[in-house]
């Protein structure tokens, strides 16, 4: 079909003569070579489009088939209610979560503690304080920052983080929430350093001069014009940390000592990440059942975090 | 255009998936139907190591063998290319009763047999030895614990060194993640079973002797072969870890490997020659190649 027309305008060509028509022809058969590449490039886009949709709809589903045995045979309340991690225990086996569930939640709770506080300030001095080269630079720092691989950081957490730990508190070993924590604090601030960044730049000049005009200082009209301007970007990079947190396995299998204790600042965690990646390959049965519905337990978790964080953009775009 | 594209990705995946078909049909699947075959040609007599046999062996159970298993299948397959030996690890309880059962030519056992499963016709061929040595961190002046020492410290009765003659400082009990061979079977050698009270678990041996070498209050295990100078085996009840004492007994932290037969019935020739390649004494460096001590070798 994409042939022809080409054809024919060559033939038209070797022909020499031109006459009206001729072109007419000329240019719907353009035309329609045009028409036909549109819809096939359309056809290509939907199709990627397709394969993202398709692939969340495949991981989803298979999440809740294989994730939903496991709740059914331990049952709902004792898998997300139980204090007893003990899987593999012979006699007689315990599949709650809830140590894990808490340990996450406290985990990511502790990190956006410290390193909101510590992202926000970054981001308004980038924004408004740092002259223009200096935040270039540490810009650039911040993106590298970003790519630093999660092994990388667990591997400086348990070399440095673990064995200061256990000096500073004199305990048997430093592996700990609090090593997990400092560790995800350290990992969160990149993205809520530029998503902050981006909000602050966003507020409008006219609103920070009219308060400057207005005899406050520099330092009032970031925390008091220009941070509220942007909280609900401020926010969604809140919801982003959150995020990243709570699905991060790998740099805190590696500090958080992996023991499936109540959690407590000093002692040795398991999260739920971390559940999945450490005894995966040696499990089996209703272990193994059992992790993919730790998996599924991490998926809702994650949804609600992207359903909070459409939430705060959209109101973000609403708002201005 | 809506339509042609959906025929288009139907094809496509009609492709996909009659390619799956033919994939899966060439992949030994069908084996366990087969294996029974070799049993007709006539076994008089055990072959020998020169003459070729063919057929299929189900060797079933422990999963902690696995590694061994692994590195002698490998190592058969250019001994007896014609053979294929498939292993499945479903726990050596379920390998003893199926070799019982015939369902399976060998049973896969990581613990000596009962005296049950032998009244019932099993018998025990002891391949190699699994010994599991405790380590500690080398700053640690504790050299010698007690097996009842070791049970107490890491069931949680003993918290601090200094009660087993060392340093005043706590202990920090390493072990292996939940499903962990090792892991269950050193709690099932020293008897702490599911009753152990871990400060910290690893999900590899290299990661427990990592964090031992790098922890003076650390105590953990790990497999015999695993153990290198950045950390210290402690002897156990006297006794150092070493090939020589986990293969004369003396050291007590160690489990057999057994391949189980059952006696009065004739193997195949296929998993006759299997068994007598693992009994031989020319497998000695695979078997501890796999982390093993050969009892044969």
């Amino acid at each position: 079909m994409k042939a022809k027309p080409e054809t024919e305008k060559r033939d038209a060509a070797a022909a020499g003569a031109f006459t009206g028509e001729q072109a007419v022809e000329r240019i719907d058969a353009k035309n329609s070579v045009k028409d036909i590449m549109e819809k096939v490039m359309q056809g290509v886009f939907l199709f990627c489009g397709l394969v993202a949709i398709g692939f969340v709809l495949v991981i989803s589903v298979y999440l809740i088939i294989s994730g939903i045995p496991a709740i059914r045979e331990v049952g709902l309340l004792n898998f997300l209610g139980g204090t007893t991690w003990s899987p593999a225990n012979k006699t007689e086996p315990s599949f709650g979560i809830l140590p894990m569930i808490l340990t996450s939640v406290y985990g990511t709770a502790g990190a956006i503690i410290i390193g909101v506080p510590i992202g926000f300030l970054m981001a308004v001095f980038l924004s408004k304080v740092a002259n223009r080269r200096v935040a270039a630079v540490i810009r650039e720092v911040v993106d590298l920052l970003a790519g630093i691989p999660s092994v990388v950081y667990g591997l400086v957490g348990m070399m440095v983080l673990v064995p200061g730990i256990r000096n500073v508190f004199n305990l048997a070993a430093g592996d700990s929430l609090l090593a997990a924590i400092i560790v995800l604090a350290v990992m969160i601030l990149p993205s809520i350093i530029s998503v902050s960044e981006t909000a602050l730049n966003a507020v409008p000049r006219e609103y920070e001069e009219a308060s400057l005009a207005l005899g406050a200082t520099e330092i009032e009209t970031y925390f008091r014009v220009s941070a509220p301007a942007a909280k609900s970007g401020i926010a969604a990079a809140v919801v982003l940390g959150v995020g990243r947190a709570i699905g991060e396995a790998m740099a805190i299998l590696m500090v958080a000592g992996n023991v499936a204790n109540m959690p407590s600042l000093l002692s040795s965690v398991k999260f739920l990440t971390t559940a999945i990646a450490g005894e995966m390959s040696y499990a089996g049965g209703l272990h193994r059942q059992a992790l993919f519905s730790i998996g599924l337990v991490l998926f809702v978790f994650i949804m609600l975090i992207n359903a909070a964080l459409n939430f705060f953009f959209k109101r973000d775009k609403e708002g201005n | 255009m809506k339509k042609t594209l959906a025929i288009v990705l139907s094809l496509v995946l009609c492709i996909g998936l009659l390619a799956a078909c033919g994939e899966s049909e060439s992949t030994p699947s069908t084996e366990p139907t087969t294996a029974t075959e070799p049993s007709t040609a006539p076994s008089t007599e055990p072959t020998t190591d020169t003459e070729s046999v063919s057929g299929n062996v189900i060797a079933n159970g422990s999963t902690s063998m696995n590694d061994v298993m692994l590195a002698l299948i490998e190592g058969f397959s250019s001994v007896q290319p014609d053979v294929a030996v498939n292993y499945t690890g479903s726990g050596s309880g379920a390998g003893i009763e199926g070799v019982l059962a015939g369902s399976c030519d060998l049973g896969l056992s990581s613990r000596a047999l009962t005296d049950d499963e032998k009244a019932s016709g099993a018998v025990e061929n002891i391949i190699a030895l699994d010994g599991v040595a405790v380590v500690i961190n080398p700053e640690n002046t504790v050299t010698d614990l007690t097996t009842e020492q070791i049970a107490q410290i890491f069931t949680g009765e003993i918290t601090n060194w200094s009660e087993v003659g060392g340093a005043d400082a706590p202990i920090a009990v390493f072990g292996r993640e939940n499903g962990s061979g090792t892991r269950s079977a050193f709690e099932e050698i020293v008897g702490v079973e599911d009753a152990c009270a871990y400060t910290n678990e690893y999900s590899s041996t290299g990661d427990v002797i990592g964090n031992v070498a790098s922890n003076p209050n650390a105590i953990g295990y790990a497999s015999l072969s695993a153990v290198d100078d950045t950390v210290v085996a402690v002897n156990v009840n006297g006794v150092a870890p070493s090939e020589e004492t986990v293969l004369d007994g003396t050291y007590e932290i160690q489990r057999p490997f057994v391949i189980v037969t059952v006696e009065g019935t004739e193997l195949s020739p296929a998993a006759q020659a299997f068994l007598d390649y693992a009994m031989s004494a020319d497998v000695a460096d695979i078997i501890a190649g796999a982390g093993a001590v050969p009892a044969n070798g």
